[in-house]
């Protein structure tokens, strides 16, 4: 398996911040992997995120290395990464059609004309699995639902082809069904491309049903990294354990008995 | 206290608050410095500034200190700037409050009273008000709230209308309070914010305009103020340009000061004033 | 068979936006018994939020009625309506928007007891003490602005200022929704122990069927403004009859395995 990505020692502190956001995070990442990174709020996993597609904010004290074995020079932005946010409402500009936002990618980093760019847009949207793709590339942002904005944005982020998929906390605003349809897409797209994903996630189930590996974070630090059956299994690190205790599912016994 | 010296650490708010306090510690401390009626004959017709230690910034045509009608002047641009402003914020909030809260047809109703008073040009209509009413303080003040009020008006009703759908409003209402306290508990403060940026433009505004009315012979009469100085200055522009010069620097330095605090307070506000 | 303690029937409320007309509620009747807790399960977009928004009397609905307590609650006004609210309370899903920013813990409590009388004024600065305990607070936040505590302790604070008033219905409107999942665990507790306690009703809204599940005795479930399904909590999980509650249940995430449905060849993924 060939190494996409090596974080060594990965210290992250925001501009101002009393602790630093990530320590001493070190991990490589295989190529065609799907990678779950599991925590809480404050737990750092998008700090993680955005550290590695170079999305943080200025002045942001960074320490450590990130190693990219197949890219000269680094990751182009925009062409070898593909980020999708977990909010669509505010990823996606308010103003600018469907079809001219996700075309964006591929007219600038594949150097598509323009009636090239709109076929390829369509092709995008059906690959997303949005009904009316002609409709749709010209419609807003908020003329779509929450589910399929999500997918708009999924298409912009692979419309330039990168080799990586960052998906950070991209089922968070959704509900469950929504949820259930989006993270099948995803995993279905990278397999067919053969895209490296790295899934960000507060929910370890939800990330146990599609990742290879799985990564807990807390408190800014890497508490566990392994297969996901094992960690699942037998979990090292305490908050693996807490995330599993805590988890709710249909089997787990209520906590009410018969009516009243 | 935190607010305060974020104020102060940034250049733009040590400076302006560095200028409001000249002309604050200017007002305040008039009648000790140049006791008397500023209005009195002081000296020498058109004496020149710096010739005479009595009389430092000289006298003007009719034998005035200068000196004393920059300092009472600052007395009454301030008292009028602080007051007009405060007038009008206070019936822009009042009037915005009521409309964005009650809505429908009270909304539509006052906002054609304030379109009513944004039509007109400011300064126009106060004009017109003191030549009505007659120039004395009061009336003044009153004229520049009532050129001024809409603006307050517009805001707080725009600020009210958005807090009016958020949870917190809903939950006030859920609890069973009173639409009255909700309006003036709830909603209220929290669109007061923006309207206090507003309020420091207004007072700027509302000192020129005080300025302009004297300057065209339409204020108190029985007041000294910079603009009824730099009227009387006019006069003898060429020879003795000083008489003119030295209220209008008051004139900049009162403004600047208040527009560099406003500037300041808002960005100390900043993140951690607004919801 | 005592009488149930909220009754809605055939509510409908429309929504406009220029020529757009969207059904929120197409016909919704309901009954909570007193004490229990109605789960309330749906997609986004079925109607479930307006529901908790027209129970509430937030917004009014087209037709329809509703029977609280024995009343005609939908006829209540002015000052009376005022004073009933105190027995149906809510808590919303984003325990930040849900405060006055300028509001603190004590604060909060203490204009619920204000308005309602609840207790004599000189006994307030205890209840409010008393209430921050029982939702397992400490007494040091009282003090502290709605902004410095974390999302769990907020939501906690909501669920206090919710009891403050002694209410036999509290509805929560997807109340855990925005917590993390080792902090959703114990308010879900909390609120099942605050049940046991005061005998309190719940309408326990979400569009989580396994937080639903954990914690209602019956379960009913919303689609398009219409109530699809509706029984035993148990009892429709074992066995539902409607495809939105099966997908419902095929979607919950679990700890092992896969998540995915099983997938017929036309399923409509343009509904989401």
């Amino acid at each position: 398996m060939t190494t996409v990505l090596g974080i060594a020692d990965l210290t992250v502190t925001y501009r101002r911040a009393a602790a630093s956001a990530l320590i001493g995070i070190s991990l490589e990442v295989e190529a065609g992997e799907i990678l779950a990174i599991i925590g809480e709020s404050g737990s750092g996993k998008s700090t993680l995120a955005r550290a590695i597609a170079d999305l943080l904010p200025e002045r942001t004290e960074v320490a450590g290395l990130l190693r990219w074995p197949g890219l000269e020079g680094g990751p182009r932005a925009g062409r070898d990464i593909g980020y999708v946010f977990q909010d669509p409402g505010s990823s996606l500009n308010p103003v600018l059609s469907i079809g001219e936002q996700v075309g964006e990618g591929a007219r600038r980093h594949l150097g598509l004309s323009r009636r090239a760019a709109d076929a390829e847009v369509l092709r995008l949207l059906t690959r997303v699995r949005l009904p009316e793709p002609e409709r749709i590339a010209r419609a807003f942002p908020h003329q779509l639902s929450g589910g399929q904005r999500q997918r708009v944005a999924i298409a912009a982020a692979i419309a330039a082809q990168p080799h990586l998929l960052i998906a950070d906390e991209v089922t968070s605003s959704l509900d469950v069904v929504v949820q259930a349809a989006i993270v099948e897409l995803l995993v279905e797209l990278v397999r067919a491309e053969n895209m490296t994903l790295i899934f960000v996630t507060h929910d370890l189930a939800l990330a146990s049903g599609i990742a290879d590996r799985v990564a807990v974070m807390a408190e800014g630090r890497l508490v566990e990294l392994g297969p996901v059956a094992d960690v699942i299994a037998a979990p090292k690190a305490a908050e693996t354990a807490a995330l599993i205790a805590a988890h709710i599912d249909l089997t787990t016994p209520p906590l009410v008995g018969e009516a009243p | 206290m935190s607010f305060l010296r974020r104020l102060l650490s940034s250049p733009t708010g040590a400076i302006g608050a560095a200028l409001l306090s000249v002309i604050a510690s200017a007002a305040l401390l008039a009648p000790w410095i140049s006791p008397g009626d500023p209005l009195s004959i002081a000296g020498p017709a058109l004496l020149a500034p710096f010739s005479d230690p009595a009389l430092p910034f000289g006298t003007d045509r009719l034998g005035r200190d200068v000196l004393a009608g920059l300092l009472h002047g600052a007395r009454t641009s301030l008292v009028v700037g602080l007051a007009a402003a405060a007038a009008s914020v206070l019936l822009g909030s009042m009037v915005g409050t009521i409309a964005g809260f009650a809505g429908r047809l009270v909304d539509e109703a006052l906002m054609r009273v304030v379109d009513a008073f944004q039509i007109v040009p400011g300064f126009l209509l106060a004009l017109a008000f003191v030549s009505v009413a007659g120039g004395s303080l009061p009336t003044v003040i009153v004229a520049i709230a009532l050129s001024s009020w809409a603006q307050p008006a517009r805001l707080v009703r725009a600020e009210v209308l958005s807090i009016r759908e958020r949870d917190y409003v809903a939950a006030a209402r859920v609890i069973g309070m009173h639409p009255i306290e909700i309006a003036f508990k709830e909603i209220l403060p929290n669109a007061l914010p923006p309207v206090f940026a507003l309020a420091a433009v207004i007072v700027a505004a509302a000192i020129l305009t005080e300025a302009a009315l004297s300057f065209l012979g339409l204020g108190d009469p029985n007041v000294v103020t910079w603009g009824s100085m730099i009227a009387e200055g006019r006069n003898v522009l060429r020879a003795a340009p000083f008489l003119s010069v030295i209220p209008g620097i008051g004139l900049v330095v009162a403004v600047l000061g208040v527009y560099l605090v406003s500037e300041a307070a808002g960005e100390a506000l900043g993140r951690g004033g607004r919801p | 068979m005592t009488e149930p303690l909220l009754t809605a029937r055939d509510l409908r409320r429309t929504f406009t936006s220029g020529r757009r007309h969207i059904t929120a509620l197409d016909g919704v009747s309901l009954a909570i018994a007193p004490g229990e807790t109605l789960g309330l399960v749906g997609g986004s977009g079925c109607g479930k939020s307006t529901l908790a928004r027209v129970l509430t009397r937030l917004i009014a609905p087209e037709s329809g009625a509703i029977a609280f307590m024995g009343d005609d609650w939908l006829a209540l006004g002015g000052g009376r309506l005022r004073a009933a609210r105190r027995h149906m309370q809510m808590v919303f899903q984003d325990p930040l928007a849900a405060f006055n920013p300028r509001a603190t813990v004590g604060g909060v409590l203490a204009d619920a007891l204000r308005i309602h009388a609840v207790v004599p004024k000189a006994a307030r600065a205890a209840e409010v003490a008393r209430l921050i305990d029982r939702v397992g607070l400490s007494s040091g936040l009282i003090g502290r602005s709605i902004h410095d505590i974390s999302g769990g302790q907020r939501q906690r604070v909501a669920i206090a200022r919710a009891i403050s008033v002694r209410p036999r219905l509290v509805i929560l409107d997807e109340a855990v929704s925005a917590l993390d999942v080792s902090v959703r665990g114990r308010i879900l507790e909390l609120l099942v122990d605050l049940q046991r306690e005061t005998g309190v009703g719940y309408l326990f809204i979400s569009h989580d069927l396994a937080v639903v599940r954990a914690v209602s005795h019956r379960i009913a479930v919303m689609d398009a403004g219409r109530l699809v399904e509706e029984g035993p909590a148990a009892s429709v999980i074992a066995a539902p009859s409607s495809d939105v509650l099966a997908h419902l249940i095929g979607a919950v995430p679990r700890l092992t395995g896969i998540i995915r449905p099983e997938r017929s060849e036309d399923r409509q993924d343009d509904a989401y």
